[in-house]
């Protein structure tokens, strides 16, 4: 496959770390499955898991029998939702950075998350009904893309985007955002309970149709950044070098920033703000598989569903009280975001 | 290139330019800051697309080739050398191959050995391994350099692409460059500050001002005293200098 293949000293290190990341993440997914205020055993969650696939009554002899509910109905869209937002968060991370040229750009700290749940609040607000299903993450993918251009056309002067520019325009916009989300919960009246519950980042109550929305966006997301792996590497190059290689700027850039977006809007829509995923989790795999997005997009898939869920299952089944996901996403990964740009910081200084 | 105009909003980066560069040549660009330069070299690179007029590449409107085509026959060093990733040396090189390697493809043995070439060419084999971010501005320059001669390509344009560099690199580059016009054929056209080294490198010379050509063509015919008052309004002599081989240019303070 295309993993990693070029990097001659270590071919394998890329596809083994793939290989290891994966095979935590099932364990992790079976791991999770089993905790919470009923433990139940990894032997018994794989049995009750392929007795929903196979419908072999054989399979789940001798177990509670409310326990293939509590997996299939109650713990299993939990998990896999969180698993897939860790991982569309991770992704929009990677091209953000990449494309914005930035380590510190994530959904987050763009601003990005800020206008999906605007938009978000504006469907639950008004109650529209006619999309469906689709409606919040209609709206919430046009807020994105709405925040987008906006905080790019602020942090652009004269032609050239500056990275420092866009991280304050970011902040300015998710500003102006949060007190649009305030006037909303204050106007609201009948449906200010559910924006407020939506708002804090959640992964209470998700069904299989929230993994199955999440999951198709994300992973046609995820097929768009494959696709795009090698021309997002050509792009750190700066536009002219990329041109001159054959790669048109602005319609990757397009193709790219919109992609990531879309893919922040279907998780915002499902779990409300959950910051600092994409931030840390590209950090990391940089770290561990190097810079070459063809492996680094896998690998920070996978590892943004292994960090999402293990931080949900925490908030689950270890604290005693459940606190909003978004809130423990945002008090481990509000340090390092500062961990990062302090070194940065030096990094410039001393280059 | 005929008639060719570039306008950034209402400022006129390239005015109504016509140019023949004939290929085989070690071509100089020369002019203050602000002429028009870089723009000129991202028209002919087709990062930047005219507003006006047409730029013919052997013969054909250079907007017909393919896009990995065209980056199969010309590439482009340019000034900026910043990268914010931590790629390493090798893997920049490698996205030199870009435009020759199909996507999801892995580059084959031939695109490894036109990297390992230049490697050895431009003597950073060493920094093989290493980050690029870790790299000194030279270094780095260098790196940004190799990865256009990875390209391989029978035209290069050079935008300052020494200006980080000291002497000692500055000449090795150019050397390298004007060795691949003589020997191989290529087309080099490098847009240059420092007039000496223009002169002792390049055969032919484009003099640019306000997005329009001075005058152009062999080095001996025009680089003059002259041209060099018109195009940056400084008094010089410029002489012959047997260590050099070729004219040079020197200037004095003009208070004391």
């Amino acid at each position: 496959m295309w993993i990693r293949k070029e990097k001659r000293a270590a071919p394998e290190t890329g596809r083994a770390c793939l290989i290891l990341l994966g095979g935590m993440l099932v364990l992790v997914i079976i791991m999770a499955t089993g905790m919470g205020y009923m433990r139940i055993s990894a032997g018994d969650v794989i049995r009750i898991i392929f007795y929903g696939l196979s419908g072999n009554h054989g399979l789940i002899a001798g177990i509670n029998k409310v326990f293939p509910y509590v997996v299939w109905d109650v713990r299993l869209p939990r998990v896999l939702t969180a698993a897939v937002v860790g991982t569309g968060l991770s992704l929009a991370g990677v091209v953000f950075q990449g494309i914005l040229l930035n380590p510190l750009a994530d959904p987050y700290t763009l601003g990005i998350s800020a206008g999906a749940a605007f938009g978000a609040s504006i469907a639950l607000l008004l109650d529209i009904g006619s999309l469906g299903i689709y409606s919040v993450p209609l709206f919430a993918f046009a807020g994105a893309v709405a925040t987008l251009f906006a905080v790019m056309a602020l942090s652009t002067s004269g032609g050239t985007i500056s990275s420092n520019n866009l991280i304050l325009s970011g902040i300015i916009v998710a500003a102006i955002l949060s007190a649009g989300i305030s006037f909303i919960k204050y106007v609201a009246d009948e449906q200010v309970s559910i924006i407020i519950f939506w708002l804090m980042g959640s992964f209470g109550s998700k069904t299989w149709v929230d993994v199955f929305i999440t999951f198709s966006f994300v992973f046609i997301g995820f097929i768009i950044c494959i696709f795009f792996a090698r021309d997002l590497n050509i792009m750190s190059l700066g536009d002219r070098s990329a041109s001159s290689l054959g790669i048109n700027p602005n319609r990757t850039r397009i193709t790219l920033l919109v992609t990531a977006s879309m893919i922040t809007a279907v998780c915002v829509s499902v779990s409300g703000i959950i910051g600092f995923v994409g931030l840390i989790i590209p950090h990391l795999m940089r770290f561990i598989v190097g810079s070459d997005s063809r492996g680094l997009v896998p690998a920070s898939a996978l590892a943004g569903a292994i960090l999402l869920l293990s931080a949900d299952t925490v908030t689950r089944a270890l604290l005693p009280a459940e606190i909003p996901i978004g809130v423990l996403t945002a008090l481990i990964g509000g340090p390092f975001f500062c961990y990062i740009f302090k070194k940065r910081q030096t990094a410039v200084q001393s280059g | 290139m005929e008639d060719l105009s570039f306008h950034y909003g209402r400022t006129r980066a390239v005015d109504n330019l016509s140019l023949t560069l004939s290929s085989g040549c070690f071509w100089g660009l020369l002019g203050p800051n602000g002429c028009g330069k870089s723009t000129l070299l991202d028209l002919m690179a087709r990062c930047k697309t005219p507003q006006a007029g047409i730029i013919k590449y052997r013969g054909r409107d250079i907007r017909d080739y393919g896009s990995k085509v065209i980056a199969r026959e010309i590439a482009l060093v340019p000034q900026d050398f910043h990268v914010n990733f931590p790629f390493t040396v090798e893997e920049i090189l490698l996205m030199g191959r870009h435009p020759y390697i199909p996507r999801f493809a892995s580059p084959s043995s031939d695109d490894l050995q036109v990297v390992d070439q230049v490697m050895e060419v431009l003597k950073i084999a060493k920094f093989r391994h290493n980050y690029i971010t870790e790299l000194s501005g030279g270094e780095k320059q260098r790196v940004i350099f190799a990865r256009a001669l990875a390209q391989d390509t029978p035209v290069v344009l050079l935008d300052e692409a020494t200006s980080n560099m000291d002497i000692r690199h500055t000449l090795d580059i150019l050397d390298i460059v004007a060795g691949d016009v003589e020997t191989g054929g290529k087309t080099v056209i490098a847009a240059l500050h420092n007039l000496n080294l223009a002169a002792t490198y390049c055969d032919k010379l484009v003099f640019m001002k306000s997005g329009r050509v001075v005058s152009q063509g062999d080095r001996d015919q025009v680089l003059t005293e002259e041209i060099l008052y018109e195009v940056f309004g400084i008094e010089s002599r410029v002489y012959f200098d047997e260590y050099v081989g070729s004219r040079q240019v020197a200037f004095r303070r003009r208070r004391p």
